[in-house]
């Protein structure tokens, strides 16, 4: 390769959403919308409690963790307190908000809108006994780990 | 800071093709970037997108990612992904000769 080669630009990514906190499903989230809209291929796979981000029950009720985060800057206990988690995560929503970051729902659907494939984990739907009628409509299927492989051949992975 | 000729105007792009000076830009010269960005032929819808682009470039100083261009714009994100499948905000402000939109969401 020339030195002044430009590395070629990425074309396809397959983004893992493996945590079911706030702050675990919205990075994967913008990854993938941020992916589509630079005209890549996008997949997203969400496995383990990262599943919550498309369950119809669950989805709207995404917190944000207080306990066993130093980034919060809480400590630990205050963070264990009753009622903290719900009222950080208003108050993030409300921050969110205000920069039109769309809630979890929201930006699940807009971006299946965007053409990128949603799938769930088999391994993990069993484990937790969530069947297709729990997920929300947007996901494509639920696939085993070798047809997620299958899926992502060609691009990046992305393990959130 | 190269240049290129479009519909007979000389206009000067940055390294990824955008304009550097949307002033330089011309209706005319939308179906030739179009093709550039392989959409063949644009149609009343494209426009819709186009038009709306240099609004809002014209009245924030700024061009809107695909989800105010969803929100606002008249054409779903869906829609505006069949229109411009390499990524709309981005494939519409070329095309519509205004700097790449920045924005994450």
């Amino acid at each position: 390769m020339p030195a002044n080669s430009e590395p070629a630009k990425i074309e396809k990514v397959s983004i893992i959403i493996s945590k079911g906190s706030l702050e675990g499903v919205y990075p994967g989230l913008i990854m993938a919308n941020g992916a589509r809209a630079e005209g890549m291929e996008a997949n997203l796979f969400f496995t383990f409690f990262g599943l919550d981000a498309v369950h119809k029950a669950r989805h709207e009720h995404i917190k944000l963790a207080t306990v066993g985060n130093p980034g919060l800057h809480l400590a630990t206990w205050a963070g264990g307190l009753p009622g903290v988690s719900s009222v950080l995560t208003h108050y993030m929503a409300r921050k969110m908000d205000a920069l039109d970051i769309p809630s979890i729902p929201e930006f699940v659907e807009m971006i299946a809108d965007t053409g990128a494939g949603l799938y769930a984990c088999k391994a993990s739907a069993d484990l937790f006994g969530i069947t297709r009628e729990d997920l929300i409509e947007q996901v494509k299927d639920i696939i085993t780990v070798g047809e997620f492989y299958d899926l992502a051949a060609g691009g990046e992975i992305i393990f959130t | 800071m190269p240049t290129v000729t479009y519909a007979g105007t000389q206009v000067a792009v940055n390294d990824e093709g955008f304009f550097t000076d949307p002033e330089q830009w011309r209706e005319e010269m939308a179906p030739l970037l179009a093709r550039q960005e392989g959409i063949a032929d644009l149609s009343e819808r494209h426009w819709q997108v186009i038009k709306f682009m240099r609004h809002e470039y014209e009245t924030k100083g700024t061009g809107p990612t695909v989800r105010v261009l969803g929100k606002t714009s008249g054409v779903s994100v869906k829609e505006l992904y069949q229109l411009f499948p390499k990524g709309p905000a981005k494939t519409a402000a070329k095309i519509a000769g205004i700097p790449k939109p920045r924005g994450c969401i």
